[in-house]
């Protein structure tokens, strides 16, 4: 056995997400198909909605543009695949480590802390979200469905999607007794996915409390800053979408760590 | 190395921990002893700096974990008592991603890695699956593991619990190399025969405090007789019996399926039995050893 080579330098916040997310690297490094799946669903909605039910579909306003109805649906897919691909690594595969491998306890017993736990796996399950957010983007460039210069900032924009997604899916996920308990996640997952102002404009739900509950749900920021950005026609609006996700993202970070605290240091 | 003050843990209303002082010094093999239940996987929590204390002092290499928590685990090896692997890495991952998590950097986590294979007798299955590990392969990893960041102590909750014969003696065989690479040891044990193997010094406890303290032979010499008879009568007799070779020894223990008389000439008991007209189905003459010290401080056999 070698001689002690000496106490390494202490690890830095950043240099010490880095290495769960690293972790996670090496994990999907062997399997990467099933990264597959999780870019596949929007677009495969892109085509059918967008394109194929778009043909039915006269052009219709949006902010006081024409905006054909492929490049209404294009961009709330882009914020799609970010939430995805957030949430399935922040909600199934954090309870798995958390429960059944146990994978926290085994990283607490190294200098990591619950802090460091938090900011990896979320960075990890931003990642995610980001990498099928781009290649979706790649896919709208192909197809004709950017229209202007603004869509640069969707990349971020989707970042942001999946990282206030990612912290707070994480967070909910904390609280999870059982697999059983992953229904009340798919039971959200739907509506949202249907209902913020993906297929059809936010107006269709009139001026009542329902649009106001649209409004201020997270998907719906999310999509309509993407929209806002693919098709150019920036607004007030789509800052209080930025600071809205900022803020869901922070609270998210801060009560994931809470919980470890809670969960795992007794 | 470890100090402990008065020191105490609480759950709720459950106190695990009520209050011990315990001091670990370098370089020594150091045991807490106890049936499930006594408190030694919570002071364990404790040292390894991921469970708060309750109230008390305590110090690991001189820092206080609730300040220094990062800077302690550090220099400690942890080996829980289930094995925690990731099983979603290989075996040469799990090293190798363990000494990344110590900051240590990529190159040396290599080297480090193919040397514990190697110390861990699993060089052949570094690119295997840990779920196709066997029982004793598993343990040598996570201790492996836990040497990673060459610790100056390493903390051993239960290390052979479930393991073989074979790969008990096999890991005994690691530790005391590590013993005597200059690593501090600390173990919870409920097996005698590892206790007195393995430690230089110990403490046994139940429930929550510290009965008794010393070498296994102080404590040995200490609470208990020089020989033991054990006497095996049928089933449900013992509990009749012993009132009739009580007073053949210092003291008489009573046990589900055997009495065991405690006397510096165990010879000398079996005969007197004998001349008494008793007819033990079987009689044993051994030394003491830390199990029959156990019974002694806490009534209770460790095997429950």
């Amino acid at each position: 056995m070698a001689l002690v080579t000496g106490i390494p330098a202490p690890l830095t916040p950043v240099g010490a997400a880095r290495l769960l997310v690293l972790r996670n690297f090496i994990v999907y490094k062997s399997a990467w198909k099933l990264f597959l799946t999780g870019f596949l669903e929007p677009v495969l909605y892109l085509f059918s909605i967008g394109v194929g039910v778009g043909q039915l579909i006269d052009s219709f306003e949006f902010h006081g543009e024409q905006v054909p109805y492929a490049a209404f649906v294009a961009p709330a897919m882009l914020a799609t695949s970010a939430f995805n691909g957030a949430l399935l690594d922040s909600t199934f595969n954090v309870f798995f480590k958390l429960k059944y491998e146990k994978l926290y306890d085994q990283v607490l017993a190294t200098p990591l802390s619950t802090g460091d736990i938090a900011r990896g796996e979320i960075t990890w399950g931003l990642l995610r979200g980001s990498v099928y957010s781009a290649a979706f983007l790649l896919v709208m460039l192909a197809m004709g469905l950017v229209d202007s210069w603004w869509a640069v900032l969707a990349l971020p924009a989707t970042v942001l999607i999946a990282f206030a997604f990612s912290a707070v899916c994480m967070a909910l996920t904390t609280w999870m007794k059982s697999w059983q308990d992953f229904d009340k996640i798919t039971l959200a997952q739907m509506p949202l996915f249907l209902f913020s102002a993906t297929f059809f404009p936010v107006e269709a739900f009139g001026d009542g409390v329902l649009r106001w509950v649209v409004e201020a749900s997270p998907l719906y920021r999310g999509v309509v800053l993407c929209r806002e950005l693919t098709t150019g026609v920036v607004t007030w609006g789509s800052g209080v979408s930025v600071v809205y996700l900022v803020v869901m993202g922070v609270v998210g970070l801060l009560v994931v760590r809470r919980r470890l605290d809670a969960l795992l240091l007794t | 190395m470890i100090s402990a003050r008065g020191l105490r843990k609480s759950f709720g209303d459950f106190e695990a921990v009520k209050g011990i002082d315990v001091e670990v010094l370098r370089g020594e093999a150091f045991g807490f002893l106890g049936p499930n239940g006594a408190g030694k996987s919570s002071t364990m929590r404790m040292i390894a700096s991921v469970s708060p204390v309750t109230s008390g002092e305590l110090r690991i290499l001189g820092m206080d974990p609730a300040t220094d928590g990062p800077a302690i685990r550090g220099r400690l090896g942890v080996c829980p008592q289930e094995d925690t692997l990731d099983n979603e890495l290989n075996v040469f991952d799990n090293l190798y991603i363990y000494g990344r998590y110590f900051g240590i950097d990529r190159a040396t986590c290599r080297e480090r890695a193919r040397e514990l294979l190697e110390f861990a007798q699993i060089t052949d299955k570094a690119k295997a699956k840990v779920e196709d590990l066997s029982g004793g392969m598993k343990r040598r990893l996570t201790i492996a593991r836990s040497l990673i960041n060459n610790p100056d102590v390493l903390l051993l909750d239960e290390p052979t619990t479930g393991l073989d014969p074979q790969a008990r003696h096999v890991l005994w065989d690691q530790l005391f190399r590590l013993k005597q690479a200059g690593v501090t040891l600390v173990i919870t044990t409920h097996y005698m025969d590892e206790a007195e193997q393995l430690c230089d010094r110990l403490v046994v406890m139940d429930k929550g405090l510290i009965a008794a303290e010393g070498s296994p032979r102080e404590l040995i010499d200490a609470h208990s007789t020089r020989e033991v008879a054990e006497l095996r009568f049928g089933v449900g007799e013992h509990e009749a019996l012993a009132a009739k070779v009580e007073d053949l020894g210092d003291r008489v223990e009573v046990l589900p399926d055997r009495l065991l008389v405690y006397s510096d000439r165990g010879e000398e008991v079996v005969t007197a039995v004998l001349e008494r007209g008793l007819q033990p189905i079987a009689t044993l003459v051994r030394r003491s050893t830390l199990e029959d010290v156990f019974l002694r401080l806490t009534g209770r056999s460790l095997a429950d």
